[in-house]
């Protein structure tokens, strides 16, 4: 009893309705606060910015809107409401379509659409004619002593059927994808390869049924990154093209093959596609201490912090003695500016300046805690001096070791994603799409048609029509049948004008 | 002509429409504000029962719609409204000129950023409305339809502008091209589809104050407007145009994306106002079938799901970030 009432709440269209709102309400807050799906690091800015604000939103999974119980809640709901209502929809159209047209009501001319005329011929031929023209302008026609019942646009109903079915498909589909999919990101400087067998991402998540050992077993290395900048003019920095050559190894043992990748075209190797999403400077560090021994030598990633390419870059050399910590920017065209200090003007290295500042102590590399390579804790650390260096250039610090800026070379980001569910959501959208067009284009109509004997001969006729969907009527069907009747006649003698009604204009 | 001979030329081009959309915007107003003879008839109250509301044996869904009552055309107001449209037709053509003009001046589709949209959205606006003006007598909407076009362009040249160049890497594909299209077409759509609603709203208000026998509304403005039942049928087939194609806009937006960044859907914020705008459109349309919410409370809804539109289309850019900054690569 309860159930039952639960279950046509459930499905009733004013719960869809008031569930489709919900469900745009609940998406607002995803686009205002940022996304750990999407941006952790602005997450995580908010959070240590506002910690006591932060923790109750995160609480509310305002971080992590799309997948917070609240939101699945909504969509659930709505997807069950769906079912609900269009599975037993979905039989009763089969049986309507299967059903014969309703007879004819009694007084056709108490529908607010209808004609009346006249014709010569008698009722029988009258009606034949009447259904041959709908059989021919495809609708369903039945005929009985002196009336005619006909229907059409059933399509409209299966459109809509097939379209809110297809939305179930594409529910599973994407659930598909992020179960059995996964995404990862990497960053590879030139000159050093990835290899996605040993899965060497930065960061990656994986759906609950992907392991990384189904990962096609390829790698390849960035040989070369380039970018073109607009020079001059109002969008003077504004990126014109990137480009990613790389050597690729589809398999082990394979020889490499010469390939690119662009933004919007991604490289694809047996399922798995590598998007190219972003890029920056590699500035290359050598590090000496007293003795001339190398302590330190690497290229390492600046993170571009505006469209300058303004770059943070760090550096740690637990084998210098005492360790030895760099912080500073990258700045592929140098400027000091009085007031913002040392920035980035453009983002191409047409004048490239590396500013460090030198840590020594402590870098708590052995503590046991995970720390981020993009970051110094110099909690243990003093501060030994500040320093701008040109590419070439050597920095000597008060203990005698040497730090020289050697040069940069670029790196590029990349994001290496399989979704095994897109096809499948593809499809849905498709028949959704094709389902909706014939839903919201195809009006249902139904007309009748009763034909009496004239008392001169021939019949009298009454047309009638209904529309079965909004805003549509049946005006012009009747127009089109009564001209049919009309030119139909098999006397030779003028058809008799409509007497009255709604005459056709 | 050099490129940046063309260029200008389009920035010229689009200048001169705005000064034309002007006059026609101050035509239409007088024309609107003339005073019309005779009372406005009211529309025919709805015939018969919804088969929704339980009908049984016959039911009937829609009334016919009474023939155009003779106010609409209005003899003080009717030339005015003749030479806006005809200022109408000449703007539009200017905005599609230099659409054209600034399309040759970069080499490529002249949507390729926010100046660029929006002065193609001002000219899809305009066209949707001149296109359905074919068919149909609309000078009494065109006041509606030339402030957002002005208020558009007027965004596109002052906030927006953008200088000729060319595109960012993120955006140079051919689904740029159709996408954006479709988007623009939508915007075009939507906002004539707005400006009916509203429409429907001032002349449903009016027909209600008015058989309540109230002096305001039944002069001026609202009895030149068509009857209420007739702009709802208007405003929901425009609807029922662009929510597919803001389907279809969506869905080529994702496939974009999934060969851009290797997700067809992230919850970026352009995509979430996107998403909110769909199921706004699909709550207006499941609105008019809903007993109890069909009319008034559907055209509300119909304007919420437009503010979704609009908030996608300026306000996500300017001040959300996310992928969609048109700025270049994703850090
Ligand atoms: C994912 C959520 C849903 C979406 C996006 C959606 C979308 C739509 C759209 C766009 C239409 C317009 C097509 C037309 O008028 O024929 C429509 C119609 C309809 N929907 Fe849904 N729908 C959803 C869920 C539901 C649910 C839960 C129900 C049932 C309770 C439902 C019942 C209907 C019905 C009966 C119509 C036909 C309205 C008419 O005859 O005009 N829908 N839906």
């Amino acid at each position: 009893m309860w159930a039952r009432w639960a279950w046509r709440t459930l499905t009733s269209m004013r719960t869809a309705l008031l569930l489709l709102f919900m469900l745009a309400l609940a998406s607002v807050p995803g686009s205002i606060f940022p996304q750990r799906q999407t941006n952790a690091a602005a997450v995580n800015m908010y959070l240590a910015d506002d910690p006591a604000k932060a923790r109750i939103l995160d609480r509310l999974g305002m971080f992590d809107v799309f997948g917070s119980p609240w939101f699945a809640a909504i969509y659930l709901l709505l997807f069950i409401s769906l079912a609900g209502c269009v599975l037993p929809r979905t039989r009763q159209h089969w049986r309507a379509i299967r059903s014969r047209p309703p007879a004819a009501p009694k007084h056709l001319d108490r529908l607010p659409d209808h004609r009346e005329l006249v014709s010569p011929s008698p009722p029988e031929q009258a009606l034949a004619a009447g259904a041959e023209h709908l059989r021919a302008a495809r609708w369903r026609v039945i005929t009985t002593s002196g009336t005619l019942s006909a229907e059409t646009g059933y399509s409209r109903e299966i459109g809509n059927l097939v379209f809110h079915l297809a939305l179930l498909v594409l529910l599973a589909a994407v659930a598909l994808g992020s179960l059995g999919g996964f995404r990862g990101n990497v960053v590879i400087r030139e000159g050093t390869a990835f290899a996605a067998s040993s899965a060497q991402f930065d960061s990656i998540s994986p759906g609950r049924l992907f392991s990384t050992t189904e990962l096609p077993p390829f790698s390849f290395t960035l040989d070369r990154f380039t970018a073109d900048f607009q020079r001059g003019g109002q969008q003077a920095g504004a990126p014109r093209a990137f480009r990613a050559d790389v050597s690729l190894i589809a398999s082990p043992g394979q020889s490499p093959q010469q390939r690119t990748i662009e933004v919007n075209e991604p490289l694809e190797v047996d399922g798995v596609k590598v998007f190219l999403v972003g890029h920056g400077y590699a500035p290359t560090v050598t590090i000496r201490d007293g003795a001339g021994d190398v302590v330190f030598h690497d290229s390492v990633v600046c993170l571009p912090q505006d469209a300058g390419f303004t770059s943070t870059c760090v550096v740690k050399a637990p084998d210098a003695f005492p360790q030895l910590g760099l912080t500073g920017f990258f700045l592929p065209t140098a400027t000091v500016d009085p007031s913002r200090g040392p920035y980035s003007r453009f983002p191409a290295p047409d004048d490239p300046a590396l500013f460090l500042a030198a840590w020594e102590g402590d870098l708590g590399l052995d503590t046991g805690r995970p720390q981020s390579v993009y970051k110094l804790d110099t909690a243990a650390m003093r501060r030994v001096g500040i320093k701008a260096l040109l590419p070439g250039q050597r920095w000597t610090l008060p203990d005698g070791s040497v730090i020289s800026f050697d040069g940069y070379v670029r790196f590029a980001a990349f994001a290496v994603a399989r979704d095994p569910g897109k096809e499948l959501a593809l499809a849905a959208v498709l028949v959704a799409m094709a389902g909706l067009g014939l839903s919201l284009s195809v009006r249902r109509r139904r007309l009748w048609m009763r034909a009496s004997p004239a008392t001169g001969g021939g019949s009298r006729i009454v047309l009638a029509g209904i529309a079965r969907s909004e805003h549509a009527s049946a005006a012009s069907d009747l127009d089109r049948l009564a001209a049919a009747l009309h030119s139909s006649r098999p006397s030779p003698t003028p058809a008799a004008p409509p007497l009255h009604g709604k005459a056709a204009p | 002509m050099t490129d940046t001979a063309l260029a200008s030329l389009s920035n010229g081009l689009v200048y001169a429409a705005m000064l034309t959309y002007a006059i026609a915007m101050v035509v239409f107003a007088a024309s609107l504000a003339a005073r019309a003879p005779g009372r406005r008839p009211l529309a025919e109250p709805a015939l018969g029962t919804s088969r929704r509301q339980g009908g049984v044996g016959v039911a009937v869904r829609d009334a016919p719609v009474p023939a155009r009552s003779p106010v609409v055309q209005p003899a003080p107001g009717r030339r005015g409204g003749n030479i806006a449209m005809s200022l109408t037709w000449l703007a539009t053509l200017l905005v599609g000129a230099g659409l054209v003009a600034r399309g040759l001046s970069v080499g490529r589709v002249p949507w390729g950023n926010m100046y660029e949209f929006s002065v193609a959205s001002a000219f899809a606006i305009s066209a949707a409305f001149l296109v359905l003006s074919l068919r149909r007598d609309l000078r009494w909407l065109g006041l509606l339809v030339v402030v957002p076009v002005l208020l558009t362009l007027g965004l596109a040249v002052t906030v927006l502008y953008t200088e000729a160049g060319q595109l960012v890497p993120a955006l140079n594909s051919y689904w740029l091209i159709i996408h954006v299209a479709a988007a623009i077409i939508c915007a075009g759509a939507f906002c004539v589809g707005t400006a009916l609603t509203v429409a429907y709203l001032v002349a449903d208000t009016s027909e209600r104050r008015v058989s309540r026998g109230s002096r305001f509304w039944g002069s001026g403005l609202a009895r030149r407007l068509p009857p209420a039942q007739r702009l709802d049928a208007m405003a929901y087939r425009i609807h029922t145009f662009a929510f597919p194609l803001w389907t279809f806009a969506v869905v080529a937006g994702a496939i974009w994306a999934e060969n851009a960044w290797g997700r067809y859907w992230g919850w970026d914020p352009k995509e979430t106002w996107a998403f909110i705008t769909w199921v706004g459109y699909a709550a207006y349309l499941h609105a008019r079938a809903t007993a109890g919410w069909k009319g008034r409370k559907a055209a509300v809804i119909a304007l919420v799901a437009f503010a979704a539109f609009i908030i996608n289309y300026f306000g996500v850019n300017i001040f959300l970030t996310g992928l969609h900054s048109y700025g270049g690569l994703p850090s």
